[in-house]
């Protein structure tokens, strides 16, 4: 049996011009997973969380997620319900620094299924500030099809990345 | 053919145990690199650290850590490397190895490099470690090398890594 495609890269973004969102859409229903890797850097010295949508939904309150997450000196949990955006990153923020390139991995799971809601796992990783996980719900049984990515009061610096890859199991 | 993760190369420690496990000559046509680690300490007790290119400055990180019956955080770093994962100790349950999954995204391009790391230490005993890092060096050069080491001690026979790239286009 052939191996599914890992990995297989369906669009990428590289900033020119700082922004506060970036959008994926269009997105092909043929695979089974999709990954977003994000290299963030930040456009201004306020930090903030980052939040994401799908399908253009920011209304009726059906995100909600738990995170787990360590600051270098506390350790703690918390988690959000009923939202009109979904978190990838809560607690702590966006660094502040210009030279600190922030990766997160955020994971979209059978994405394109149209029987279930759909599970976002997400891994953030700001090394001045914040290393966090958190597991979040779209209570939407609509496939995927676009996904916004935005921080609610900073930006993204030129240079930062956004690419969206595709995994397919068989 | 579809994309898929590329190895790149792979190194599996043999007899006698090994200092380091390193990867160098580090190709940049790859957008991100992943290296996937299987690992144990060949006797006394460590934690687990990864520096690039050799330089032991400008590394940082924080860590999430949880034991079992605790969870802490912390910054895990010393300037020649970050702590990535709690090894898995030579005294531990026999026949068994840490795992840990390390990511860097852009790491050919020009600024300071990032990368995400989890890690378990989980041995069917009282004391297993998981740990998530954020970690970061501070150099703008491209990673052309990327080491594992402890702060003292050798890895056992059998630890592996294997270093994958993963292009955008």
């Amino acid at each position: 049996m052939a191996a599914g495609a890992t990995y297989e890269p369906i669009a990428t973004t590289t900033l020119g011009s700082a922004t506060g969102t970036v959008t994926f859409s269009s997105i092909p229903g043929s695979y089974t997973d999709l990954i977003l890797i994000s290299n963030i850097k930040s456009n201004t010295t306020a930090q903030s969380s980052l939040l994401f949508s799908c399908n253009g939904v920011e209304t009726g309150g059906l995100y909600s997620g738990t995170m787990l997450y360590g600051t270098g000196s506390a350790a703690g949990s918390n988690r959000t319900s009923n939202q009109d955006y979904g978190t990838i990153l809560r607690n702590g923020g966006l660094s502040a620094s210009s030279t600190v390139m922030q990766p997160f991995i955020t994971q979209f799971m059978n994405y394109s299924n149209t029987t279930t809601f759909k599970t976002v796992l997400s891994r953030s990783n700001v090394s001045d500030t914040v290393v966090e996980a958190s597991a979040s719900l779209f209570r939407s049984t609509s496939a995927i099809t676009s996904i916004r990515i935005f921080a609610n009061t900073n930006g993204f610096a030129i240079g930062s990345t956004f690419t969206l890859y595709g995994i397919a199991a068989a | 053919m579809a994309n898929t993760y590329t190895l790149i190369a792979s190194s599996t420690v043999g007899s006698g145990g090994a200092a380091n496990i390193e990867f160098t000559s580090i190709p940049s046509t790859y957008t991100d690199l992943l290296v996937k680690v299987s690992s144990r300490m060949a006797s006394g007790s460590s934690e687990l650290l990864v520096r690039f290119n050799g330089s032991t400055s400008s590394h940082s990180g924080i860590r999430l850590q949880g034991t079992g019956s605790s969870v802490n955080s912390a910054t895990n770093f010393t300037a020649a490397g970050v702590y990535i994962n709690e090894e898995l100790y030579a005294s531990y349950t026999a026949s068994t190895f840490s795992n840990l999954e390390l990511y860097v995204p852009n790491y050919a391009g020009s600024a300071n490099k990032s990368f995400s790391s989890d890690g378990v230490t989980e041995n069917n005993a009282t004391e297993a470690f998981a740990q998530l890092t954020a970690g970061l060096w501070s150099d703008s050069a491209a990673i052309t090398s990327i080491t594992f080491y402890h702060s003292s001690g050798n890895f056992a026979q059998y630890s592996s890594a294997y270093l994958y790239g993963i292009k955008n286009s």
